[in-house]
């Protein structure tokens, strides 16, 4: 065990810095000009300022020493102090948010998390309970209409089906509207005597003993989420499905039923068992699906996460801000990978041995 | 094939009768034989067909669906009936800027003049033809982006199977460091930095597709042919002193492939639909381009109050579903058709 995850770990700074390499070769599209927007805040005054911090930051200079530059940051030769280094959660100057990417970052992380969570929760569980379904009643009406949910699932493009709920389940009735908070509740969240710990609304309303704002932010929360579980319910059922499928043809499952063992047994002690191995991958999957999905769902609603902030800025093709999302988001879904493998190992010793 | 041979008696092995391949078998060989039988006996790849059939049908049409306004002009660029930012309901009258009337309009409608069948999207642009000319789009989009990326996973597949050592080594590292990136975030961010360079258009958005929409497929090939490398017939022809590159080329590929790329064929729906993503979050074409995302992306601007121009979202949606829809429909079943693994359960 002890062996595989130092393999696994050894193979970790290659992907880092393939990463790196990658995003910073997307940058050398731009000209030396554009990429000073790393560095600056203000719209510069002359091009003799524009030359001057292109030369201090040697954006002209080869690819090598700019990728080290850019990983490592530099010394600002007025001042003396260390300026840029992504290495250093430096990410640049963010145009579309009027701060530093990092800041924008920090804002806008919680909200996001804040979705995933609740909307991680019936994902895995509800996506791999109707994939057992499927499974168990193989060919029968459960499996079938499973099928059909599950083909309609991925067809669907998430905007346009955020924006059908969104249609029918507010601008119809006016149930769940877009955003993160109604008016009334921003005002109170954002007043004194609420305490923000964690800046994730529904917990911090708990905490503050606010019912009437925790009632508010899930109304808020409830169209993203069923967006985001739709689709991704999709993708669990078919892996949660196929993998039992394949478990139950195994000898093991066989000699389980000869040897008198009830069906409710075979199913859960026998079968489950051993087809939720491949089925953990799917919370890496999950992972980049919902590190997908916020973009377009909070761009639908009106959510004021990381994801909407990343649609915005490429939108407005600021592309410091759009490098160092995906940059972080890179970051997030190589050690959610890593985890994933781990855990992986740890439930298959299939694994671990080879 | 002799006239024996097709009139022989069916061969009997220990009791069990072969049976005789029909003409429709003979004629494209056992493994399509198998694939199109499965696809016309299921109810779902049926529809599927069917669905992509007409899709196909509207793109041949196009022109005579929705004639252009002239002969001149770009067909690809939504005519627009003035500039006025309030869209219009389905049924409304084109007023300026109306194309020819094709043959079929008076039949079916009943109408002389052409209304905006669709009604119009903000900024006047006619919803109808931009759906059945983005027809053509999605089509192009896909086909163009299937056939890049299964080109470089075979490259990159091939060399890294058939080579192995340190070629593989590398290929995969870098196929992993491709595969580090959330797949649409990492393509909305090479179109956003393509389009200051490119201008908008097809381009940036079909080459963020690509580049980063190759690997699985490099991975698959990759093992189809660490599978077939070890076959006899493979050592067999390095021993008649086949060149490695015909070995390759004649020999591993042709039989190594086949499903990939059959599977393959069908991620168009699944690219179409990441295409209009992109293009609905503002990287992909110019505004009034026939494309379907292109056209919701107009729906952003009334969140509020959808209900009321629920024609927005709801046709080009509609067509944007039934087109990823008629894809895995077909896919769905191929796929089964084709795993080993479930072969001979009957699905």
């Amino acid at each position: 065990m002890t062996a595989y995850i130092i393999r696994r770990l050894l193979l970790l700074p290659i992907t880092v810095t393939g990463v790196t390499l990658l995003i910073f070769a997307m940058m050398q599209v731009l000209s030396p000009v554009e990429r000073s927007a790393l560095y600056i805040r203000d719209i510069p005054k002359n091009d003799a300022q524009v030359e001057r911090i292109i030369r201090q930051y040697g954006l002209d200079r080869p690819f090598v020493v700019q990728y080290w530059t850019w990983l490592v940051g530099t010394r600002n030769p007025e001042t003396g102090q260390r300026v840029g280094g992504v290495l250093r959660g430096d990410l640049g100057y963010s145009r579309t948010g009027n701060q530093t990417v990092k800041e924008l970052i920090a804002q806008r992380l919680p909200a996001t998390v804040e979705l995933a969570l609740w909307s991680m929760i019936p994902i895995i569980g509800i996506g791999i309970w109707l994939g057992i379904q499927a499974a168990v009643h193989h060919n029968e009406l459960p499996d079938q209409a499973a099928r059909v949910f599950a083909i309609i699932g991925y067809s669907f493009p998430t905007f346009v089906f955020g924006l059908l709920v969104l249609m029918l389940l507010y601008a119809k009735t006016g149930w769940f509207p877009p955003g993160r908070l109604s008016d009334w509740a921003d005002i109170v969240v954002k007043s004194a005597d609420f305490k923000r710990y964690t800046h994730i609304n529904t917990l911090d309303a708990l905490l503050n003993l606010r019912f009437d704002v925790f009632l508010d932010a899930l109304r808020h929360l409830f169209l993203p989420t069923i967006t985001l579980c739709y689709i991704q319910w999709a993708l669990l059922l078919k892996i949660t499905r196929s993998s039992m499928l394949e478990a139950m043809r195994q000898d093991y499952v066989r000699t389980a039923r000869a040897k008198g063992l009830s069906e409710k047994v075979v199913i859960n002690r026998h079968v489950r068992k051993n087809a939720l191995i491949p089925v953990a991958t799917v919370g890496g999957l999950t992972v980049v699906g919902l590190l997908n999905g916020v973009v377009i769902t909070e761009t639908v609603f009106n959510y004021p996460g990381m994801g909407s902030a990343l649609a915005r800025a490429a939108a407005s093709l600021d592309v410091v801000t759009t490098l160092g999302f995906v940059l972080f988001n890179a970051t997030l879904l190589i050690v959610a990978n890593l985890i994933v493998d781990i855990l992986y190992a740890f439930l298959d010793p299939r694994v671990r041995y080879q | 094939m002799t006239a024996e041979a097709t009139t022989a008696k069916p061969v009997q092995i220990g009791g069990y009768t072969l049976r005789e391949p029909g003409r429709l078998e003979k004629l494209v060989g056992p493994e399509w034989y198998r694939l199109l039988r499965g696809l016309v006996t299921n109810p779902l790849s049926v529809a599927g067909i069917i669905l992509l059939t007409g899709f196909v049908l509207i793109a041949l049409a196009a022109p005579i669906l929705a004639p252009p306004i002239s002969p001149r002009a770009d067909p690809y660029n939504i005519p627009r009936d003035g500039f006025s930012p309030e869209p219009k309901p389905p049924g409304v009258e084109w007023r300026r800027n109306a194309p020819p009337v094709p043959f079929w309009y008076k039949t079916v409608t009943g109408k002389e003049q052409w209304v905006h069948l669709f009604g119009t999207a903000s900024g006047q642009f006619d919803i109808y033809y931009g759906i059945v000319w983005g027809t053509r789009t999605a089509l192009r989009v896909g086909i163009l982006v299937v056939l890049s990326t299964l080109v470089i996973g075979l490259i990159v597949g091939s060399l890294s199977g058939y080579y192995g050592g340190v070629i593989d080594d590398v290929l995969q590292r870098i196929t992993e460091i491709f595969m580090a990136f959330p797949f649409l975030l990492a393509a909305l961010t090479l179109a956003a930095v393509l389009v200051p360079r490119m201008g908008r258009s097809l381009w940036p958005a079909v080459i963020a597709l690509i580049t980063f929409g190759w690997m699985t497929y490099a991975r698959v090939i990759r093992g189809d042919i660490l599978s077939v490398k070890e076959r006899d017939f493979v050592l067999a022809a390095r021993v008649l002193g086949a060149k490695d590159s015909r070995i390759l080329l004649r020999h591993v590929l042709p039989n190594a492939v086949f499903s990939t790329m059959v599977l393959a064929s069908l991620d168009i729906g699944a690219i179409v639909l990441s295409f209009a993503a992109l293009s609905f979050l503002g990287v992909g074409t110019d505004i009034g381009y026939a494309d379907w995302g292109q056209l919701i992306a107009f729906a952003r601007a009334y969140i509020l109050n959808l209900d009321q121009y629920w024609y927005i979202v709801l046709f080009p949606g509609l067509a944007l579903l039934l087109f990823g829809l008629a894809w895995n429909l077909v896919g769905d079943a191929l796929r089964d058709i084709l795993d080993p693994k479930l072969r001979g359960v009957r699905g």
